[in-house]
């Protein structure tokens, strides 16, 4: 602080306290501090609570009960019987006699009714012959707090209808395909895309990125104008919002690309539905790849900037070349720190979704990702699709969705966090 | 006497059998060469990426507003966005772009620096150690799900605080104040950053004049981190400008020059996203308006982050 800071007219003009005045002073500015300590905390308790209260809302909308009503009576189909008691065979004979050859075809393909499980075909049949049909969902906390209302408003409108708990996340919901409805809806497709989706940015992204790294901090010379440009531009891309990259990559990936993106030079279809474009995986994973591209370098490079150079001249007193330095002395001690910033920025793409939105993830397809040159969807785009409808089960849908897009960068970040400690403790002490 | 003739001899002994001993010259390798230059690629392979960036937006932007039906006026001073009626006038998008950013940063801003006012001056190296790895989780949040905590908690607390006529289903308040909780904990960190790097022979210097904490960091830290901690804003600023999900979610579709934050309108990057979510034909006039809106993006936060780093030289300069 400069000297004019220290006002020179409180020095002359003030009056210095004395005797119990002194005591005042110091208590009422100690208060004063201890008034603000509690404001300064209370936004870290307030940064603590948006969390807490994130976590509990989608817990609220991704459990609770539901009352659904089939519009056929289960008796009529099974003769008086109860479902749960009939054997596979008998399942799939009631399938096979009270639906449209169009849907069976739909269900043989996904799996055939004769290989399916005694519990699946039961669902099956809630489905698509009792054409059970969501009348009513709640979340968590109402469920928990006002059942017997609930029971009373559902027995009131809808007699029929049942009333029970439902987790909307479950193990079907994980294994099954898209649904229209609400209540089959399941996450696999967009799983398995995003699984694609970022193993393929992380093959593109992390050895340029790390390898852009090594060049800006072993070898180039920064105080030349290219490389001083390369380093500039490098931090002002870290900046640059996500759904920039979006509109890059549908120009450049998915238009002036789309021989290569659609896999059509490789003889490839898209999809397998003949709709040659190229919003594919591939041209997804490129857009992401550029994307994190940026991140990777700015942590690769704090990590190899972080090395002592005692290190790099020691291996260069004995005779090793730079890039034996590099390979055998920089890159295993920068390890570490690399790795982490790599697997932060792997975890940052699974969570993107703006710029996949541009690139033309299909908000609603059956069939899996076969390769580089599917169609595809992900995780985020299917939380996005289910947010923005209006029904409150897709709300639900959506929050179960959200679960799991949680739990696995929750995966990834800890991941992260456990290989920095090991690679720390095999570390030599330096 | 002795040492110098010691000497001669060992050079001589050097000298001769070199050649055949060792030979120490530089020698090119090849292999080295390769390895550079192939590392050199993958460095300049960022600024290709800049100048795609660069070339994709101002080529179709070109396209736009070389179109008859738009003018490069009425896009910056028009106050009507009909992409269906062709009429481009970005206001809209711009205004409600600033009121989203407007919200987030008021909520970031406080909560952010008073958050690493107390990280920084207050809190000891345990509690330090605990609280920043929950920021760093809250900052791990994908944009979506905050979209999604907008639509589902922020926007029924706002109408049941304050009516529902009053606060509609989409509005730009809500997916303000989600944005604020998503930029906190850069804001924070930044900061914090900003605050630790002030020496700490300023703050003795101050509790030695018998300042009490809180005078030593409004009075001292504060000031001395000031460059800093105006860049962490900015970069802030920018992240919210360029901010997506949220405001597609939350913040409503169609644009909509209003001043009302409870009202809903479309940001830059909602419009974006919505209209190119949906069946958009290439080389379409609505398709070319997004990479000039896309071009106004990305010069705004182009803007803020050269000024931010900017800020950041500076501080740098006067403390390291």
């Amino acid at each position: 602080m400069s000297a004019d800071a220290t006002n020179p007219q409180e020095l002359t003009v003030g009056h210095l306290p004395e005797g119990a005045e002194v005591q005042q002073n110091i208590g009422q500015r100690r208060r004063t501090g201890r008034i603000w300590q509690g404001i300064f905390l209370a936004s870290i308790v307030f940064s603590l609570l948006a969390l807490l209260t994130l976590i509990l809302d989608v817990a609220n909308d991704a459990f609770g009960l539901v009352a659904t009503e089939s519009s056929v009576d289960v008796a009529e189909v099974t003769g008086g019987r109860e479902l749960s008691a009939l054997s596979q065979a008998e399942l799939v004979t009631i399938i096979e006699a009270n639906t449209s050859g169009r849907v069976q075809a739909r269900l043989n393909r996904e799996q055939p009714l004769a290989e399916r499980s005694q519990e699946d075909l039961v669902g099956v049949i809630e489905i698509e012959v009792l054409k059970s049909s969501l009348v009513g969902v709640w979340p968590l906390w109402e469920s928990l707090t006002q059942r017997p209302a609930i029971e009373a408003a559902v027995a009131e409108k809808n007699p029929r209808a049942q009333i029970v708990w439902r987790s909307w996340i479950n193990p079907d919901f994980l294994t099954s395909p898209m649904s229209s409805v609400a209540l089959n809806a399941g996450l696999r497709t967009a799983i398995l895309g995003t699984l694609w989706v970022t193993i393929l940015t992380a093959l593109f992204a992390i050895p340029i990125g790390v390898f852009a790294a090594i060049y800006l901090e072993e070898y180039a010379d920064q105080r030349t104008w290219y490389n001083k440009a390369i380093q500039t531009n490098i931090n002002n891309l870290a900046g640059v919002p996500s759904i920039i990259y979006g509109m890059l990559g549908l120009a450049i990936f998915v238009r002036v690309f789309e021989p290569f993106t659609s896999g059509a030079i490789f003889g490839a279809g898209s999809g397998g539905d003949g709709t040659l474009n190229g919003r594919t995986v591939i041209a997804a994973a490129f857009t992401m790849a550029l994307l994190i591209l940026p991140i990777i370098i700015i942590a690769s490079q704090e990590a190899i900037r972080a090395v002592p150079n005692s290190l790099r001249q020691g291996s260069y007193g004995l005779g090793a070349t730079k890039w034996q330095t590099v390979q055998n002395i920089v890159l295993p001690q920068a390890l570490p720190g690399i790795l982490t910033g790599v697997i932060l920025s792997i975890s940052r793409a699974a969570g993107e979704t703006a710029p996949l939105i541009l690139v033309g993830a299909s908000t609603f397809i059956v069939s899996d990702p076969s390769g580089p040159f599917s169609k595809f969807t992900v995780v985020p785009i299917q939380i996005y699709n289910w947010t923005s409808r209006p029904e409150q089960e897709f709300k639900d849908v959506a929050a179960a969705a959200i679960i799991v897009l949680l739990v696995l960068i929750l995966i990834f970040n800890t991941s992260a966090v456990l290989l920095r400690n090991y690679f720390r403790s095999k570390r030599v002490s330096l | 006497m002795t040492d110098q003739a010691r000497a001669r001899a060992e050079a001589a002994a050097l000298s001769r059998p070199a050649e055949e001993v060792l030979d120490l010259r530089k020698r090119t390798r090849v292999g080295e060469s390769v390895i550079q230059g192939v590392l050199f690629l993958c460095g300049i392979l960022s600024m290709f990426t800049t100048i795609g960036i660069v070339w994709v937006l101002i080529q179709q932007a070109w396209l736009f507003f070389g179109n008859p039906e738009v003018s490069i006026i009425e896009f910056l001073t028009g106050t009507q966005w009909t992409p269906e009626i062709g009429s481009f006038g970005a206001w809209p998008l711009i205004t409600a772009t600033l009121m989203t950013s407007l919200i987030g940063m008021l909520v970031a801003i406080p909560l952010g620096l008073a958050a690493a006012v107390y990280l920084s001056e207050y809190a000891s190296e345990r509690a330090r150690s605990i609280i920043k790895p929950i920021l760093e989780i809250l900052a791990g949040v994908p944009t979506v799900v905050y979209g999604y905590f907008a639509l589902s908690f922020i926007t029924p607390l706002l109408r049941n605080i304050f009516g529902n006529n009053v606060v509609n289903i989409y509005n730009m308040a809500a997916a303000g104040i989600a944005m604020g909780i998503l930029i906190l904990p850069l804001i924070a960190s930044l900061s914090e950053d900003a605050l630790s790097a002030v020496p700490n022979s300023l703050r003795n210097a101050s509790f030695g004049l018998g300042a009490t904490k809180l005078e030593t960091a409004t009075r001292i830290v504060i000031p001395a981190a000031a460059s800093g901690l105006a860049a962490a804003f900015i970069i802030g600023i920018s992240r919210a400008v360029g901010e997506t999900m949220i405001v597609a979610l939350a913040s409503g579709a169609g644009p909509n020059l209003t001043a009302n934050p409870f009202d809903s309108a479309e940001t830059i990057t909602g419009h974006i996203a919505r209209i190119s979510g949906g069946d958009l034909s290439y080389g379409s006039i609505q398709y070319s308006s997004i990479f000039a809106l896309g071009l106004l993006l990305f010069t705004i936060t182009l803007i803020l982050n050269i000024l931010s780093r900017r800020l950041v030289a500076r501080f740098r300069e006067v403390y390291e």
